[in-house]
């Protein structure tokens, strides 16, 4: 009792602020993630069981299954999941965030990313790009065939690059992205073209042969969201700096698996705060409907949770036309985000706000207090195993998780 | 000999022309000779060797870093200005409210509004007093619209805003108007140099557009709301408002304007209006008025009336307040003793004094319960008609012997209590022919024996006569200024300055601390600009009169949940 809720808090916002994550390397999940098993699949979002499972993460385990050599197929890889000899865990418990469906298995490829400020690392997986891929739930032969020239040329090539030239300021990068009208989440545009020109002198340099380093240098310039992963990764480790501080009201993760939006909070441990993910209202592509959508999935909203993509879209006005609307709703968006946020980033600003910091540190009694729920901009998946991304759009998560997570923090500290 | 500082930081993005203005604010700082403020890329190094700022820290510094290099005089300068830098890059221009503006919260309106000194609030009653605590906790004054809040909430809100020397003007406050601008209902007034302080809405509104249609105008009109004037709430705000209006050096005439008050509560209001070193105009509807004008009071019978009073007396404020000059007196100075050769005016004296003093002792009093017990000795305040059947058994009337009356004079100066004495003097055919060149020499002695004894003795007279009586009225008069009296030849005139002088002697010795610290004039003197909760058009209304206005689209806290609103609450409470 008595803790000093502003003190623990802006020890929370100064940590995560303070953080200063670098992509330094790839490596193969088992070897670099601590804790990683043969037969662990990591999933986004809080825990979930399989009958539970949502149609994209089902089918983006059976892809990983398949790529693992540890099924020939979707019905093998159900078969075998269904026997119990496959575990399932949150990327969040092993220090990771995936967009999407966030599979993670333990010969997958992963960018590792360390704080340099506390010498913590943080994964994620490479980005496939837009389309047909494992992360929206698709597991089709050309997905699993994209995986393995991943894991086998993309992969390496990118941790001889990186370790070439030292790594890459994440938080520096992103600063200057927003002011090239990034939001940090769902527009990468300019980051990604950031951390290709900057890697890829050291690409040409460390590649095997100039095809692979011509190849490599087009995926990754052809992809808006190459830096999405490190991104997430990133912020995950921005984010864990500031978990675990006693007396803290501030949020330090978001996540959803498809099925359930979970939270947890600095002051309240370990303890995830969940309820449904919501529907996402998204602009489709041609030929699908919201009847094919799947509910909010992915741990992408980790960005959110540190200061940026739907909280920074004051920056990136272009990303209203991909969400439908109009500049002012970016505006008013990003306006909206500081009524909920303890305190306003030191590193990441927007020059239209005349550099005001984005809306940083997530704070559950101002969510509560004044029913303004964080706002999400996200890719949507089709709800069936196998499909892969039919559209874009706004979601916000379910009121009841701030909450009960308000209710658990008056319970632990008194104020009931 | 000049030194070079190097201060390096990571991961920190910051646009060129960011940089430049802060080398420019660097160069600029005392002892300072140049600074460099780039990110540390190659060229960027070699453009600052060009100019010697070369250091080994920005040698080994990387293409992401901010490189901060600083030539300073002196060492202690190079440090000083790399102390700065944080302060310099924080540093954002804040004005009025911003062109990208948009508050869904109080909270986030004070933020980016900082200068709002007031909050409007009209939400609905049951949220009222929560929001309303929340602006006092921001240190705001408020006008609170809404009705249906507990009396309980408006006796808590009260306790907290006097105590912060704050207003909350309300609740169920309908009207009020500062700096000329108008909140809620209000009417377009002219700035003037009339104060009004009501517990009636319409009742200010009447009362300040009487006061524009004869010419004048209002410096504040301060709502109440009308449960201020109850015995419950004890007149907090009405009393604040008095103290502000009395402070307040452009309000010349002060107004007070109330529906039926509870009767104690008007009294003690009223008490504090008589301090108040200015012209006050009392309507309260239904109160009793039992004299026209007491001391500084001026009682209207309508709201028409007051009105036409305060602007007639703004034209008779000379600007300058009756000094009392109470310091002359020692402490423990308080009473009145008046030894009265007429009956008449005796009576007229206790009469008069009733609207100063409590009570008054007199041989010959008004009522019975003011007899005094024994009319050859005075306790506290005592009125002796020396022309009484007791006095005058085997001696002349006091009008043509002064000698006991001036015996009596030197017991009553020997009293360390008293500190006016009052004496009546009528000339005329009869009458003593020449009473001043007896009394003024008595009065005379009478007050050196008091400053003796360290202490100021007033001795007030009447004269009543003409100038062609044989005695002379203004030779009279002048023999008794001589000797130090205050005379004049009115009896209302002589008893209200003696009623206002020992009303002030004795409120002094009981007022002590007020109740409530004084609000900063000087806020409540800036322009108004404000913060809206609650019906819109309130805000709309603030832009029309051109006062800046920041509405906040409120909303229930915690959508009206009970339990959640009492934990929030709790933590913020602490």
């Amino acid at each position: 009792m008595a803790v000093d809720i502003e003190k623990a808090n802006q020890q929370v916002v100064e940590r995560m602020m303070e953080a200063r994550p670098v992509v330094v390397g790839v490596g193969k999940a088992r070897d670099v993630i601590p804790g990683m098993k043969d037969n662990l699949l990591l999933h986004a979002g809080p825990p979930i069981t399989w009958d539970r499972m949502a149609g994209p993460v089902k089918g983006a385990a059976y892809g990983a299954l398949i790529f693992e050599g540890m099924a020939k197929d979707d019905k093998e890889a159900q078969a075998l999941i269904e026997s119990g000899k496959i575990e399932f865990a949150p990327c969040h418990h092993y220090g990771s965030a995936g967009p999407m469906a966030g599979l993670m298995s333990p010969s997958m490829m992963v960018y590792i990313v360390e704080d340099k400020v506390s010498g913590r690392k943080c994964f994620s997986g490479l980005n496939e790009g837009r389309g047909k891929v494992l992360r929206m739930g698709a597991y089709s032969p050309d997905v699993i065939a994209k995986l393995k020239w991943m894991n086998d040329v993309l992969g390496p090539t990118l941790d001889a690059a990186l370790k070439d030239c030292g790594g890459i300021d994440l938080r520096a990068l992103l600063g200057k992205a927003l002011h090239m009208a990034d939001d940090g989440h769902n527009r990468l545009d300019a980051a990604s073209i950031l951390y290709t020109t900057q890697l890829a002198p050291s690409i040409v340099k460390t590649a095997k042969d100039t095809n692979t380093a011509a190849e490599v240098i087009k995926f990754l310039g052809d992809n808006a969201l190459s830096i999405l992963n490190p991104v997430m990764a990133g912020c995950k480790a921005m984010c864990d700096a500031g978990h675990g501080v006693e007396g803290s009201t501030i949020v330090t993760v978001m996540a959803r698996n498809g099925t359930d939006f979970g939270i947890r909070v600095s002051g309240l441990g370990d303890r995830w705060f969940t309820g449904p993910a919501g529907k996402v209202k998204a602009l489709y592509f041609p030929g699908f409907t919201e009847k094919d959508a799947n509910p909010d999935i992915g741990d992408s909203v980790i960005t959110e949770t540190a200061g940026i993509g739907g909280f920074a879209m004051a920056t990136a006005p272009a990303i209203v036309t991909f969400i439908g609307g109009v500049a002012k709703d970016a505006i008013n968006t990003t306006l909206d985000m500081y009524e909920i946020c303890y305190t306003e980033h030191k590193y990441f600003t927007i020059p239209f706000l005349d550099f005001r910091g984005t809306p940083t540190g997530i704070d559950i009694r101002k969510v509560v207090e004044k029913g303004i729920l964080p706002r999400v901009n996200t890719g949507v998946a089709h709800k069936d195993p196998g499909v892969g991304q039919v559209g874009a759009g706004v979601v916000t998560p379910p009121a009841n998780i701030f909450e009960d997570a308000l209710v658990a923090f008056a319970e632990k500290y008194g104020y009931a | 000999m000049a030194v070079i500082k190097t201060e390096v930081r990571a991961g920190a993005y910051y646009d060129s022309a960011f940089l430049m203005q802060l080398q420019r604010s660097l160069a600029g700082l005392p002892g300072i000779q140049d600074a460099g403020v780039v990110m540390g890329t190659e060229s960027n190094k070699e453009l600052l060797a060009h100019i010697n700022l070369v250091s080994p820290e920005l040698q080994a510094a990387k293409p992401d870093d901010l490189v901060i290099v600083v030539r300073g005089e002196t060492e202690a300068a190079a440090l000083e200005a790399l102390g700065k830098v944080d302060e310099l890059i924080s540093q954002r221009k804040s004005s009025a409210p911003e062109r990208e503006m948009r508050a869904l919260s109080l909270e986030t309106a004070d933020q980016r509004f900082p200068g709002a000194a007031w909050t409007l609030i009209s939400v609905a009653g049951r949220y009222a007093a929560g929001v309303a605590r929340d602006a006092l906790r921001r240190g705001k004054h408020v006008f609170l619209f809404s009705d249906n809040v507990p009396v309980e909430e408006e006796i808590e809100l009260k306790k907290i805003s006097s105590e912060k020397g704050l207003l909350v003007m309300g609740p169920d406050c309908g009207t009020a108007m500062i700096g000329g601008i108008g909140l809620g209902f209000a009417n377009k007034i002219r700035k003037g140099p009339i104060g009004i302080v009501a517990a009636a809405g319409t009742g200010l509104q009447h009362v300040a557009s009487r006061i524009h249609q004869l010419g004048s105008g209002i410096t504040y009109g301060i709502g109440t709301g009308g449960r201020d004037l109850s015995e419950k709430v004890g007149a907090t705000t009405f009393r604040q408002g008095i103290d502000i209006l009395s402070r307040d050096p452009e309000t010349k005439v002060i107004v007070l304007v109330s529906k039926p008050p509870a009767p104690k509560v008007a009294e003690e209001v009223l008490q504090m209006a008589k301090r108040a070193g200015k012209p006050v105009v009392v309507s309260m509807v239904s109160r009793p008025v039992n004299a026209r004008r007491v001391g500084n009071l001026h009682f209207a019978t309508t709201m028409d009336e007051a009105a036409e009073l305060a602007v007639a007396l703004v034209k008779g404020v000379s600007g300058k307040t009756e000094d009392l000059k109470l310091e002359r007196f020692a402490s423990g100075q308080r009473y009145l003793r008046g030894l009265f050769s007429g009956g008449t005016l005796a009576y007229e004296a206790q009469y008069i004094l009733q609207n100063y003093l409590p009570k008054v002792w007199a041989n010959a009093p008004l009522n019975k319960e003011n007899k005094l017990p024994n009319s050859f000795v005075s306790q506290e305040h005592t009125i002796v008609d020396l022309g009484e059947d007791e006095f005058t058994v085997g001696r002349l009337h006091p009008m043509m012997d002064n000698e006991l009356r001036i015996r009596r004079l030197m017991e009553e100066a020997n009293d360390p209590s008293v500190a006016v004495i009052m004496l009546d003097v009528v000339i005329g055919f009869g009458s003593h022919p020449d009473p001043a060149s007896e009394l003024a020499p008595a009065i005379a002695k009478a007050k050196e024996t008091a400053a003796k004894a360290g202490r100021y003795l007033e001795v007030v007279a009447v004269v009543t006569g003409t100038d062609e009586d044989p005695q002379d009225l203004n030779k009279q008069i002048e023999l008794l200024k001589g000797a130090g009296a205050w005379v004049s030849t009115s009896n209302e005139e002589m008893v209200s300055y003696a009623g206002r002088l020992l009303e002030a002697l004795n409120s002094a010795e009981q007022a002590g601390v007020p109740a409530f610290t004084p609000a900063d004039l000087s806020v409540l003197q800036k322009p108004l600009a404000a913060i809206n909760l609650g019906l819109e058009s309130f805000a709309a209304n603030l832009e029309a009169q051109e006062a800046p206005v920041v509405h906040v689209e409120w909303r229930p806290p915690a959508g009206g949940n009970e339990k959640l609103i009492s934990i929030l609450e709790k933590m913020k409470a602490k």
